[in-house]
């Protein structure tokens, strides 16, 4: 059943292995990060969106050696070490090297360790966009005066209140740019999520929470939203379109929505970060 | 090993009353309109308050389903011993039958039995979820022009996931482990074969009621069950709470199971240094399997009771908090990918030997691994729910652990890797699946990097590229690693070869199917597509396409291993020799098939099975007897 | 061999047997699709005019469907008779002249946002008289396009109200009331139109059974 071990004395596969990897590695993570580097998303709608692409460019520029190391091991493996007579024969009986051990736990911690910092640095910037929930401890700096915007999630739309503007609600979301913006992001049935694409920022509509996430627009774009939080029948039809416009379009578009919707206003509850809707309906 | 025969059989009308499958089914819809009668009597025709329709009351569906179970368990003849243990009768072993398929059909105690019942009752569900998963990306070819009805592909999407996730949990320990860990250790049975047989028959209940959902509305919130929306949903939504509750009992039931005979039964000689691989596997996915799945089953419970006795777990308005689900079933639920992965694991460290003529490269490294990914697999949970308004100083946390599970992963890497250098590398069937592994999981597991860094993760949670990632991991991990197993074990299971030609054809059409499918969910997700959507923006259109034609495909390769599997089973019969591989692992030094009381003589272990390359042969255990080719 | 004949004519019963089920299987997926109505356009292409008649009821009632008890919007047929229909196939760019008979009661509206019409041609008359905003407890059920920025709520049969309609479909002779609007649909597209009152007694928040289901309170408007 085993028979006489064949090591494949000849060729220093090691070495040529490492340095295969090495000058491939130096090769392709430059040009992984030239050429995939600006495609990488959300793209640069906003300030958390820079820092995303940046934090994603960091990401595969780590990654790709790491891929390199394990494709090019699998080749070289699969090209030095096939059997190739059909004869049934053994290889070496190494059961551990313990420095290559040590090396490759040394290593991928390092990676891991370091990965893990640069994530949490990048998230003290601002929050990168995402929801942090009600006591959002990452905000950015001027955060103080930053714009309050709330976003409301229900059934299968999404509305948007504007505190600051008598807590006027809009179907549409309109966004002045260059601005600081603190979103409150709450639901009023389901679980579903706010995600505004091209601005990065994604934060989940929980009912009876308030969900804030930071965003930094830069200039005027349309963006898109969807809601990404599966919610219902119409979940997959539940997106819309948003708009960062210059600072003094907002302030007219925002009287202008105050002026439109202000028969409803009346209507609508004080604003809160959080609304508790009844959940029994009586019989229609 | 007896060589009585049985005189003259009954008629096949005779054998069929007593205690098996079928009986198992006539009481078990018995107990279904018994349940369901008694829900009527509690509740009447509708309870005011959650449900307004008859056809709508989930207190009778629920105990409908209950009922079923049971009933479909004592015609199987689960209550016998039992009962008969309440009599004061004392404990005994129940005899093994020697013969005939309609073992295969009831309640058996032979652990190789079960094996091959699960084999095929996983493989019968897993069809079904593949055909959804068909179903679901020829709705995804248009955006526009849609197939189903928006209600309908939610559906199929939610029995898609809960289908694939509720089998696949079992879907290597069920078959392999139940056939080949007794096998590996020297023993001559599991440690409780009869709760080996419920774990089986339990997983069948639960597919069937998972596939009952169609004719109660189907349910809309995805394999996740995310409340509010499940509180919200029609009574369909009850057969997938009680699926997966019969899920997590298998599941547990099995762990403890693994667990038991593993430490309890191993031959003399086999110390924990030397135990193969695939049962180091084993313990660390049975470890997860026994804690994690009574945290699914006291979520369900707690739905289950929000649903029909108005409790407010989970509902803001009654003081409930839809965190406690999310957190709750994500305790559960990242183990539950680890039990998937694990596995995977196990099968490839302990076939790679065998395919490279190595001993296993880093032994203790290797256990560290999967141990080490046990442990940690419990600290990192909320990567799931990064977004969603967690307190936001836990986050750094949850990245750092998610980061740090890779390290522990990597060694898995580094001993497959390490084993195949300088080896004498024989590219068979099995083996091109354990190295698909390495290509698929290095994949999976990259992304995965992606997705636990917090910034990166604001972008992608929720869209195709999670999808692809736990594709990648889950398809690409664990159904490589169960292909490379069936044709690995099926020359032991049941003493036939399978195809090698078609083996190939199969592996190369379902690997670049497959990367052909899900890679490019990585730019659709980076895109901007949400997951469990009917509709996408047009210019994901094409992208969209190419992966369902590629979708197609990979269904279609599954099509040629079935024909292989029968082909080569039922009409080629290749007879296997006993050792076809050459490898040294315990369960090969056996006949093939492997005889009902296993080893003649309980071997003694004196190393691993991995001498492979000694200046001296290895070892041999006991002989065999005669009648194989050793 | 007589053995390989019988376990081929086995195996082809097996899959002839497993297609059957796959098939069955498939076309139970697809029976939840039913055929567009589409109303009778009148004018030249590009600016055509569509009257569309709906009421809505609260009960669906024995004949009309599976569930009974289920809330439901309903469309008179080209030929006047009432389905329950509610994807519907509209010409691009056309006037489209909606008529409602409402028979259910009030549920109210969860967020009172939504009892501002929006996205109209006019105004949106109810009972000949025309609406600038419904208070929030008032509104039976909402006809609303969110792609299309529409929004109408729908006012109510009062509590007390002598002569309710019980099932569908409801003659004009029972108490009702007339909701009329008109909006232009646009560019070609498929669009969905959902109700947004919680009007599904029985679900939490309202918002189950009927009102997540094709053919009762959400509908497509194939726009062609």
């Amino acid at each position: 059943m085993s028979s006489q071990p064949v090591t494949h004395a000849g060729p220093a596969h090691g070495r040529r292995f490492l340095i295969s990897w090495i000058v491939l590695s130096a090769i392709a993570t430059p040009l992984v990060a030239i050429l995939l580097g600006p495609l990488l998303p959300p793209g640069n709608g906003s300030s958390e969106a820079t820092g995303q692409v940046f934090d994603n460019e960091v990401l595969v520029a780590v990654v790709t050696p790491v891929c390199v190391f394990v494709l090019l091991f699998l080749v070289y493996a699969l090209l030095s070490f096939s059997n190739r007579t059909g004869e049934l024969l053994d290889g070496p009986p190494t059961r551990g090297d313990t420095r290559i051990q040590v090396t490759w736990i040394v290593l991928t911690t390092a990676t891991v360790l370091s990965l893990a910092a640069f994530g949490t640095y990048e998230l003290l910037q601002s929050g990168s966009g995402g929801g942090q929930g009600p006591t959002a401890a990452f905000a950015p700096s001027g955060s103080s005066k930053a714009l309050d915007v709330q976003v409301i999630g229900q059934q299968w739309e999404f509305t948007y209140r504007y505190p600051t503007f008598g807590g006027v609600e809009t179907p549409h979301l309109v966004l002045p740019a260059d601005t600081l913006i603190r979103l409150h992001v709450t639901s009023l049935d389901a679980i579903h999520s706010f995600w505004a694409y091209q601005l990065a920022v994604k934060a989940d509509a929980n009912p009876g929470t308030d969900n804030i996430a930071y965003v930094l627009t830069k200039g005027p774009r349309s963006f898109d939203i969807h809601c990404a939080e599966l919610c219902g029948l119409w979940h997959g039809y539940m997106f819309d379109t948003g708009q960062v416009v210059g600072q003094s379009q907002f302030a007219a578009w925002i009287k202008q929505q105050q002026a439109a919707f202000a028969p409803v206003t009346k209507y609508l509850p004080p604003y809160a970060t959080t609304y508790q809707p009844d959940p029994q309906r009586r019989a229609g | 090993m007896s060589t009585m025969a049985v005189e003259v059989r009954p008629p096949a009308w005779r054998r069929l009353i007593g205690f098996n499958a079928f009986t198992g089914i006539v009481l078990g819809v018995g107990g279904y309109y018994l349940g369901w009668f008694v829900g009527h009597q509690i509740s009447g025709g509708s309870i005011g308050y959650y449900a307004s329709a008859a056809d709508q009351n989930d207190i009778s569906v629920i105990l409908g389903y209950f009922f079923g179970v049971i009933g479909f368990l004592i015609g199987l003849g689960f209550g016998v011993y039992p009962w008969a243990r309440l009599r004061g009768y004392p404990p005994s072993l129940r005899e093994k039958e020697t013969q005939g398929t309609s073992r295969y059909f009831g309640l058996c105690t032979d652990h190789k039995v079960v094996g091959i019942q699960y084999l095929i009752g996983i493989g019968l569900f897993i069809f079904i979820g593949g055909l959804n998963a068909m179903l679901i990306r020829l709705e995804l070819m248009s955006p526009t022009s849609h197939v189903f009805p928006p209600g309908q592909y939610l559906t199929l999407v939610s029995m898609h996931g809960t289908m694939m996730m509720g089998m696949m949990t079992s879907g290597i320990l069920g078959p392999f482990a139940n056939y080949f860990v007794p096998l590996m250790i020297g023993a001559r049975r599991m440690a409780f074969p009869r709760i080996e047989s419920l774990t089986f028959w339990l997983l069948m209940a639960a597919g069937a009621i998972l596939t009952t959902t169609i004719f109660f509305g189907g349910f809309p919130t995805g394999w996740t069950g995310y409340e509010p929306l499940s509180d919200q949903a029609n009574a369909g939504m009850d057969s997938y709470l009680v699926f997966f509750a019969l899920v997590g009992i298998s599941m547990c039931l099995l762990g403890l199971n693994m667990l038991a005979t593993i430490i309890t039964m191993r031959a003399p000689g086999l110390t924990w240094s030397r135990l193969p691989m695939f049962c180091w596997g084993v313990v660390a996915t049975a470890i997860l399997n026994l804690l994690a799945a009574p945290v699914l089953v006291a979520v369900l419970a707690m739905v289950m009771l929000d649903r029909t006795a108005q409790t407010s777990f989970f509902l803001v308005s009654g003081g409930g908090s839809p965190y406690l689900y999310q957190n709750l079933f994500w305790i559960f639920g990242h183990p539950e990918v680890y039990i998937l992965a694990l596995p995977g694991f196990a099968i490839v460290l302990e076939l790679l030997p065998v395919f490279a003529r190595k001993p296993l490269w880093g032994y203790r490294l290797a256990v560290a691994g999967m141990l080490g990914v046990s442990l940690m697999s419990w600290l990192v949970w909320q990567h799931h729910i990064f977004v969603s308004g967690i307190n936001s100083d836990l986050r750094p946390f949850y990245m750092l652990s998610t980061e740090i599970i890779s390290i522990p992963t990597g060694f898995t890497f580094l001993c497959g890797l390490m084993t195949l250098w300088r080896g004498q590398l024989r590219y068979t069937v099995p083996m091109l699946f354990c190295l698909a592994w390495f290509f698929n999981f290095l994949i999976g597991g990259l992304s995965g990097v992606f997705l636990s860094d917090v910034p990166s993760d604001v972008t992608t949670h929720g869209t195709f590229f999670s999808m692809a990632h736990f594709h990648y991991t889950i398809m690409g991990g664990l159904i490589f690693t169960f292909f490379a197993g069936i044709y690995y074990w099926i020359p032991k299971m049941t003493g036939y070869m399978l195809n090698e030609r078609l083996g190939k054809i199969h592996f190369w059409l379902m690997f670049i199917s497959f990367n052909s499918t899900f890679a490019p969910l990585f730019a659709i997700g980076f895109l901007g597509q949400p997951r469990r959507v009917v509709t996408y923006p047009h210019n994901l259109q094409f992208l969209n396409q190419w992966v369902s034609i590629s979708a197609f495909v990979l269904g279609f390769s599954m099509l040629i291993f079935i024909y292989n599997f029968v082909y080569s089973l039922l009409f080629a019969r290749v007879k296997a020799p006993a050792n076809p591989w050459n490898s040294l692992s315990l369960e090969w030094q056996l006949p093939s098939p492997v005889p009902v009381h296993n080893f003649d003589r309980i071997p003694v272990i004196t190393e691993d099975p991995y001498g492979y390359g000694s200046p001296t042969p290895a070892a041999v255990p006991a002989p065999a007897p005669a009648g194989g080719s050793a | 061999m007589r053995g390989t004949t019988g376990k081929l004519l086995g195996v082809a019963a097996g899959v002839a047997l497993a297609g059957v089920l796959i098939g069955f299987y498939v076309a139970g997926w697809l029976a939840g699709n039913s055929v567009p109505f589409r109303p009778q356009a009148t004018g030249a292409p590009g600016s055509q005019t569509v009257n569309l008649t709906i009421q809505t009821v609260a009960a669906v009632g024995p004949t009309l469907a599976p569930n009974p008890d289920w809330v439901s919007y309903l469309v008179r047929d080209n030929s006047g008779h009432w389905q329950r229909q509610t994807v519907w196939t509209l010409p691009a760019n056309a006037t489209v002249h909606v008529t409602i008979y409402n028979f259910d009661g009030a549920s109210g509206l969860r967020n009172p946002f939504l009892g501002q019409p929006e996205g109209l041609v006019g105004k949106e008359l109810i009972d000949g008289k025309p609406l600038t905003v419904m208070p929030p407890d008032q509104p039976s059920h909402t006809f609303a396009v969110p792609e299309m920025g529409i929004l109408v709520p729908i006012a109510p049969v009062a509590d007390n109200a002598k002569n309710p309609c019980g099932y569908a479909p409801c003659a004009l002779s029972y108490d009702h009331r007339t909701i009329t609007f008109t909006f232009h649909t646009g560019a070609k597209g498929r669009y969905r139109w959902q109700c947004f009152v919680p009007c599904a007694a029985g679900w939490i928040y309202g918002f189950g059974g009927p009102m997540q289901t094709v053919g009762y309170m959400d509908g497509f408007l194939n726009v062609v």
